[in-house]
C-alpha cells in the first residue's frame, strides 16, 4: 500500500477528512522552506503539497503567481526541490509528499529521469496542472514503475463521460477543482460542493480531495467533511507574503505565522465541519 | 475577382460542400484535396499532434471540455455551406478580399535579381492579415452562442481587429496586452478603446506577449460558461492551430491563384515573417504539397541570434511546452520560458506555432532570422522604394527577402507576405531614428 492509501485509510478510521497545505519550493528562500516543510506534519498537515515554480503558471491567481516568482528568483529548481524532500524524508517517512507543478520543467529534465528522482528522493504522487488524460501517455508507465500515483484533476466542466475518462487515468486521490476559475480567488458554496461530491463518489473509489478557493479553517472543515480531503494553497502562501520585508526576505515572522494558521485549520477540520 | 474567397472554403472542408467544390474548379485553382494520401496539409492527427508530439492539448482540466466543444463545434461549421457562405460574404464586403499580388518593380531593380512580389495582406481591413482569422472565429463564437469575447494582443493588432468583429456584431469584448506593449503600442491601445473594447494591461513578467496570453487563459478559466477565447496566431491548445491556419490559408490560395494569373505558373520562393506565424503558415500552407516552393520563415533575431536578446524560438529554442502545445520555445536549462526580444511588439513571443516547429524539423520550411536593426532599414527601404510602409514585423520578411534577392537569377519569382501596415510603427521608427515626433 502506498504512504497516500495507508494516511487515507488511517484517517477514514479515525472519522476525519485530510488537511493538505501547500507551499512553493524556496519560496522565499530554500532555508524557509525547507523549515516550513518540515514542521508542517507537526502543526497538522496529513499530506504536503509541494509547488514546484514555474515561469508561466497560467492556470494560477496572484498569489501564486507571486510565490512562484519568489521561488524562481531564489533558485529552485527540480534537483532543489528533490533536495527539500530529501532533507523532509530523514524526520518523516509517513507524511505523504504531493509535488505540484506545470509540465515544461519536467520535459526539460527527462521524464523517465524526473520520474526516478521524484521517487528516490520520497516524493508520492504528482500533479501536473497542464497535463490532461489526452496527453498522459508520456508519463504513465514511468510514474507507475516508480511508484508514483498520478493525481487527477476533475473541474466543474468535467461531465459524466469525460469523467470516467479521466478517472481511468487517475490513482492516489482525485482532485476536484471546486470552481471553475483559478487558484486563490473565489470559492465554492457548500451547497455546490454536497451537489458536486455524488457524482464523483458514483464513479470512483479513490479519497476525493477539494480544492481552489479553501481560505478559512469553517471552509476546510466543510470540504474534509463533505469530501476527504481539503487544500489550502494561496490562503497560506498570502501570509506567508504578508510576513515579509520590503526585499522580499523571511523575518522571525514568517515560519511561525504559517503554521498558526495551520494549526487552526488543523484544529477545525479535527473538530468537523 | 468575386470568385477569390472561395478557396479558402475549399482549404476549410476535408469534404467541400458541392458548391465550393465547383466554384474553385470553375476557377482553376488547381488546390490540393487535404483527404489525398501522402500530403503535408493533412495535419494534425486527431489527437492534434503534428509529427512527433508537437502540438496537442496541454490545459487544464477546466479547459478541456471547452476545447473539445471547441473542436466539434469548428468541425460542424467546416461542413456546413451555410458557415462558407457567410464567412465568403464578409471577407469580400468587410475585411475587403482578395488582397493584390504586387510586382514590386522598384523593389526588384534596387535588389537586382529575383522578381519580387508583396501578396498586400496590409490592405486588409484593419490594416494586417489578422482580420482573416478572426471574421472565422467571431462567426464561430456567434454559432456557440458566446457572448463575451476575450483575447491577447502582442503590437495591438490582433487586438484591433478582435475589437473590431465585437464592434460589427455588438459583443463584449476584453483585450489582455502586455503593459510593456501597451506603452509601445499607444494608438492600437486607443483605438480598441474607440470600438467598445476593455484593455487590460498586464504587468507579470516583461509584460509582453507571453504574459497577456496568460493573463487571457486565467480569464477564460473563470468565464467559461458565456466566453470566447479569441486566439490569435497558430498557436494555443489543438484545435487553435489547425483553425487559425485553416483561416489565414486564403492568403496562399490567392497567392497561388493570381501568380498563375500574372505569371502561368507557382512561385520559386515564398519568405514571411514569424511570431507564432499565423501570417507565415496562412501563405505557405497552400503550397507545401508542391516541392519546387521554398518557404522562408523569417524569426526575429532581436540584437542577433546569439545575443541573448532575440525571438527566434526555432532557430534558438527548443522543444517545450507553454500555453496548451509542445512546440520550440525560448527556455532555460531548467524549463523555465524565457523573455523574448524584438523590436517588433508583433513577434516578441518566446513561442511559436507548433506546425512551424514540425515544418522545421521534417526540412519543408526554412527558419531564418532577421535584426531590429535589418528590419529597420528594410522599413525604409520599402517605404522609399514602393511607397509601402510595412509594419515592423513584415519589414523582417523585407530584409531576409532583398538579402537574398540578389544572388537569385531574374526568372526567380519570389513572393514577400506583408503581413500589415506600418503606421502603427511610426513613433518606434522614429524612436530609433532619433527623430522626435
Amino acid at each position: 500500500m502506498s504512504r497516500i492509501a495507508r494516511r487515507f485509510a488511517a484517517l477514514k478510521e479515525a472519522g476525519r477528512g485530510a488537511l493538505i497545505p501547500y507551499l512553493e519550493a524556496c519560496d522565499p528562500d530554500f532555508e524557509t522552506s525547507l523549515e516550513l516543510f518540515r514542521a508542517m506534519p507537526e502543526a497538522g498537515a496529513d499530506l504536503i503539497e509541494i509547488g514546484m515554480p514555474f515561469s508561466d503558471p497560467s492556470a494560477d491567481g496572484p498569489v501564486i503567481q507571486q510565490a512562484a516568482r519568489r521561488g524562481l528568483k531564489a533558485g529552485a529548481t527540480l534537483p532543489r526541490l528533490f533536495e527539500m524532500v530529501r532533507a523532509f524524508r530523514k524526520n518523516d517517512s509517513d507524511t505523504p509528499v504531493i509535488l505540484m507543478g506545470y509540465l515544461n520543467p519536467i520535459e526539460v529534465y527527462g521524464m523517465l529521469r524526473f520520474c526516478e528522482d521524484a521517487s528516490r528522493a520520497g516524493i508520492d504522487g504528482l500533479i501536473i496542472v497542464d497535463m490532461p488524460p489526452e496527453e498522459g501517455s508520456v508519463m504513465r508507465a514511468c510514474a507507475a514503475e516508480n511508484g508514483l500515483d498520478i493525481i487527477r484533476l476533475v473541474a466543474p466542466t468535467t461531465d459524466d463521460e469525460r469523467l470516467k475518462l479521466v478517472l481511468s487515468h487517475a490513482s492516489g486521490f482525485v482532485y476536484y477543482v471546486s470552481i471553475t476559475g483559478i487558484t486563490g480567488t473565489r470559492s465554492a458554496s457548500v451547497a455546490d460542493l454536497e451537489a458536486a461530491l455524488p457524482r464523483l463518489r458514483a464513479a470512483t473509489e479513490l479519497p476525493v480531495a477539494i480544492g481552489f478557493g479553501i481560505r478559512t479553517p469553517e471552509q476546510a472543515a466543510e470540504a474534509s467533511r463533505i469530501a476527504d480531503g481539503a487544500v489550502v494553497a494561496s490562503a497560506l502562501l498570502a501570509t506567508l507574503a504578508g510576513t515579509l520585508d520590503a526585499e522580499g526576505h523571511a523575518t522571525a515572522e514568517t515560519v511561525p505565522a504559517v503554521l498558526a494558521q495551520l494549526r487552526g485549520l488543523a484544529k477545525a477540520v479535527r473538530q468537523g465541519g | 475577382m468575386d470568385a477569390f474567397p472561395v478557396p479558402l472554403l475549399y482549404r476549410l472542408t476535408t469534404r467541400p460542400p458541392p458548391v465550393a467544390r465547383a466554384q474553385a474548379a470553375e476557377i482553376g485553382t488547381g488546390m490540393t484535396d487535404s483527404t489525398r494520401t501522402n500530403s503535408l496539409r493533412n495535419g494534425p492527427d486527431a489527437s492534434g499532434h503534428f509529427g512527433d508530439g508537437l502540438g496537442g492539448r496541454f490545459v487544464a482540466e477546466t479547459l478541456m471540455p471547452l476545447i473539445l466543444e471547441l473542436e466539434a463545434a469548428y468541425e460542424a461549421a467546416k461542413a456546413d455551406p451555410a458557415f462558407h457562405k457567410e464567412l465568403a460574404f464578409y471577407l469580400k464586403d468587410y475585411v475587403g478580399r482578395p488582397s493584390p499580388l504586387w510586382f514590386a518593380r522598384r523593389l526588384t531593380e534596387h535588389c537586382g535579381g529575383a522578381k519580387l512580389y508583396m501578396k498586400r495582406e496590409e490592405l486588409n481591413h484593419t490594416g494586417s492579415h489578422k482580420l482573416n482569422n478572426v471574421m472565422g472565429q467571431i462567426l464561430l463564437a456567434r454559432r456557440m452562442g458566446r457572448k463575451r469575447i476575450v483575447a491577447e494582443t502582442g503590437a495591438g493588432q490582433h487586438g484591433v481587429a478582435t475589437a473590431t468583429v465585437c464592434a460589427l456584431f455588438g459583443m463584449q469584448c476584453v483585450i489582455y496586452m502586455g503593459a510593456t506593449d501597451v506603452v509601445r503600442q499607444q494608438p492600437n491601445v486607443f483605438r480598441m478603446k474607440l470600438l467598445g473594447a476593455e484593455v487590460i494591461p498586464v504587468t507579470a513578467g516583461a509584460g509582453t506577449l507571453k504574459d497577456a496570453m496568460n493573463e487571457a487563459m486565467r480569464d477564460w478559466v473563470a468565464n467559461v460558461h458565456d466566453t470566447y477565447f479569441l486566439v490569435g496566431t497558430v498557436a494555443g491548445p489543438h484545435p487553435y492551430p489547425a483553425m487559425v491556419r485553416d483561416f489565414q490559408s486564403v492568403i496562399g490560395d490567392e497567392t497561388k491563384a493570381q501568380m498563375r494569373e500574372k505569371e502561368g505558373r507557382l512561385p520559386d520562393v515564398i519568405v514571411a515573417a514569424i511570431g507564432g506565424g499565423s501570417n507565415a503558415m496562412g501563405i505557405f500552407h497552400p503550397f507545401l504539397d508542391d516541392p519546387s516552393v521554398r518557404l522562408i520563415g523569417v524569426e526575429a533575431a532581436g540584437h542577433g541570434l546569439d545575443s541573448g536578446k532575440t525571438a527566434a524560438s526555432i532557430e534558438r529554442g527548443s522543444r517545450g511546452v507553454l500555453h496548451g502545445n509542445r512546440t520550440y520555445l525560448l527556455q532555460d536549462e531548467n524549463g523555465q520560458i524565457d523573455e523574448a526580444h524584438s523590436i517588433s511588439a508583433g513577434l516578441d513571443y518566446p513561442g511559436v506555432g507548433p506546425e512551424h516547429s514540425w515544418l522545421h524539423e521534417i526540412g519543408r520550411a526554412e527558419y531564418v532570422g532577421a535584426t531590429d536593426d535589418e528590419a529597420l532599414e528594410a522599413f525604409q527601404l520599402c517605404t522609399r522604394t514602393e511607397g509601402i510602409i510595412p509594419a515592423l514585423e513584415s519589414a523582417h520578411a523585407i530584409a531576409y527577402a532583398t538579402k537574398i534577392a540578389p544572388a537569385l537569377s531574374p526568372e526567380t519569382l519570389l513572393v514577400i507576405n506583408i503581413s500589415g501596415r506600418g503606421d502603427k510603427d511610426i513613433n518606434t521608427v522614429a524612436d530609433h531614428l532619433g527623430v522626435t515626433l
